[in-house]
């Protein structure tokens, strides 16, 4: 018996006036992520384009699989050459029992050893975040009876590629809990939101809890060592003081730099971000509005010069390998839901980002990295953006036919 | 000149009225579903604290403070406990003008603000620029822009607002959470985006 007749079997008990009616969202998840639904569109317009939904949410965790390979990577090469820079052969912890049983080691020039190291760091985070969010994401599912759709999947690997390794578990789901149900499901679900739901997880974190998020000794998870991110070693010591500590523009394109899981790796990213240009997954004008504005106002920052601010002589280059850029620019610039959805809209609100992820790490001294917030403010902005494109549409073609 | 710029931006961005003061919430909250709306009572704003907070500047420094009416012969008053209560009597009497004018020019524009524009005569927002201007001792120059650009981010605020609860016509709220609720959560993680200003310092 094929599994798709066990499923066919016990359907009925989920259907209306079954025994688990109440659970059919979750058959129905478990069902449509194996198979292809049998549902077929009932209203007009009945030809849609092939990319529907769910090819477009599973295409956008395909592209983030680099990303996620190389943070493993990272990660352990950070913790391992961590710990070897500081002499320790036996290091405590659950992790550090598993790798000795298993005879991999610290090695910081294995490949396998670092991708172990990080894969134990990055599967209880992303586990985390899958059950609490899936949780909620469920919860809601049954009570307001819509269907769990593939939207979390989505979610929950930005939510996790975003945080530091050394992040708290509790922390974790704290804020994938904030992110799914203030986020996203207070307002109806997948597509109704107005701000990206991994960010505002993200977000409710930096703010609620910002010395385990930010700070030199986050990004490597190893007790009492400290390792500022690109951005930070440039805006206490200038554009020198990330040749001192060995950060150069290669290291930090290939990405074996401080930061987040996913986002230290232009080159991993960009390789997501071609398959999603090429899918037609991301709007190209998001991509290249956000570059424009970017480049543009970095090069403005470098001619206007400061003396006491050695962020203004960053070059936008520089601006490309540091930080989370290349990854809010590939995933959550792009975001359809969040993003403008006219064309010249989505130029405009690409280039606030840009402009504002630079404004704010230049700047503002508060905060080293700005393009979490800077993709928040763009959200916000957006509606009314399109609402002025539409709004300039109907005046040009009423005076056309005046 | 530099000073007043970014005395400008710092009102405009980074100490936001409605976004980081959370002032003049009702008419924030109640007059933000439309962005046509939301612009006219946006640029009311605007017009209203550009006259308020520079007039109550003048009454304040030469009728008010301590020592003020020194010009006219009488040392060592002051009358400052009087400041609430004149500010209000400003802000009425400018708020009353304008009604007036918008009746007799955009008529359109007076009956789409409709209760709403004899409201601004209790908004905080107004209320609070005028006695933020007293708190941080600005002069003539620097009320007038304060009082611009206090106006300016307030009605962008209102207008990015009205932006959003237009696209959340299409969303599906919980019963629950319609009307009002939405939109203090709507407004509670707008103020988070505009935290990327926070800490900025000109």
């Amino acid at each position: 018996m094929s599994l798709r007749d066990k499923f066919d079997r016990i359907a009925p008990l989920f259907e209306k006036g079954g025994k688990y009616e109440k659970f059919y969202a979750v058959y129905e998840m478990v069902d449509t992520f194996i198979y292809t639904p049998k549902t077929v569109t009932s209203v007009a317009p009945h030809a849609r384009d092939h990319a529907d939904l769910k090819r477009v949410m599973t295409y956008v965790v395909l592209a983030t699989i680099p990303a996620i390979l190389f943070g493993m990577y990272n990660t352990g090469l950070q913790t391992n050459s961590a710990l070897a820079a500081m002499g320790i052969t036996e290091p405590a912890g659950w992790r550090a029992f598993i790798l000795s049983l298993l005879g991999i080691g610290f090695n910081p020039d294995s490949i396998f050893a670092n991708m172990a190291h990080g894969a134990l760091y990055f599967l209880p985070i992303y586990i985390v975040t899958l059950g609490v969010g899936g949780i909620f994401e469920v919860l809601f599912a049954i009570v307001r009876g819509h269907e769990v759709n593939e939207g979390f999947f989505v979610s929950s690997m930005l939510y996790t590629l975003i945080l530091p390794a050394s992040t708290p578990l509790w922390q974790v789901g704290l804020g994938i809990a904030f992110g799914v149900v203030i986020g996203k499901e207070v307002f109806g679900g997948t597509g109704k939101n107005f701000l990206n739901p991994a960010l505002v997880g993200r977000a409710f974190l930096y703010f609620a809890y910002p010395a385990a998020m930010s700070g030199d000794a986050v990004w490597t998870p190893v007790d009492g060592f400290s390792g500022a991110t690109a951005l930070g070693v440039a805006a206490s010591d200038g554009m020198q003081g990330l040749a001192a500590n060995g950060i150069t523009w290669m290291s930090s394109f290939v990405g074996t730099i401080q930061g987040s899981f996913g986002e230290t790796s232009t080159i991993a990213i960009a390789l997501g971000g071609v398959f999603l240009v090429t899918t037609g997954i991301a709007n190209y004008r998001l991509i290249l509005g956000c570059l424009a504005g970017m480049i543009g106002f970095s090069l403005l920052l470098n001619l206007i010069g400061s003396e006491t601010n050695p962020m203004f002589a960053m070059p936008w280059y520089w601006h490309l390998v540091t930080g989370g850029f290349m990854f809010g620019l590939v995933f959550m610039v792009t975001e359809p839901v969040t993003a403008a959805m006219t064309n010249p809209g989505r130029y405009i609100y690409a280039a606030l980002i840009g402009v504002m992820c630079i404004l704010i790490r230049v700047i503002n001294p508060a905060f080293p990295e700005g393009m979490m917030l800077a993709i928040l403010f763009g959200n916000i902005f957006s509606p009314l953006i399109d609402y002025f494109v539409v709004k300039a549409n109907i005046t040009r073609r009423m005076k056309r036919h005046a | 000149m530099e000073g007043l710029l970014s005395l400008a931006v710092k009102a405009i961005f980074i100490e936001n009225l409605a976004l980081s003061f959370f002032l003049g919430m009702c008419t924030f909250l109640a007059v933000s579903k439309k962005v046509e709306t939301a612009l006219g009572l946006g640029i009311s704003v605007v017009v209203v604290q550009a006259l308020t907070v520079p007039i109550n500047n003048v009454l304040y420094t030469t009728l008010l403070n301590d020592n003020a009416l020194a010009w006219a012969g009488l040392e060592g008053t002051d009358l400052r406990f009087l400041g609430l209560i004149s500010y209000i009597g400003v802000i009425a009497a400018v708020v009353q003008i304008l009604e007036m004018f918008l009746d007799r020019y955009v008529p359109a524009l007076y009956n789409a603000l409709g209760i709403f524009l004899p409201l601004i005569t209790v908004n905080c927002a107004i209320m609070g620029g005028s006695l933020f201007m007293v708190e941080r001792d600005y002069n003539l120059g620097e009320a007038s822009v304060y009082g611009v650009s206090s106006g300016i981010g307030w009605a962008l605020a209102i207008t990015a607002m009205a932006g959003v609860r237009e696209k959340l016509k299409y969303s599906d709220v919980p019963d629950g959470l319609q009307g009002l609720g939405i939109t203090f959560i709507t407004a509670g993680l707008m103020a988070m985006g505009f935290m990327a200003f926070s800490g900025v310092k000109l």
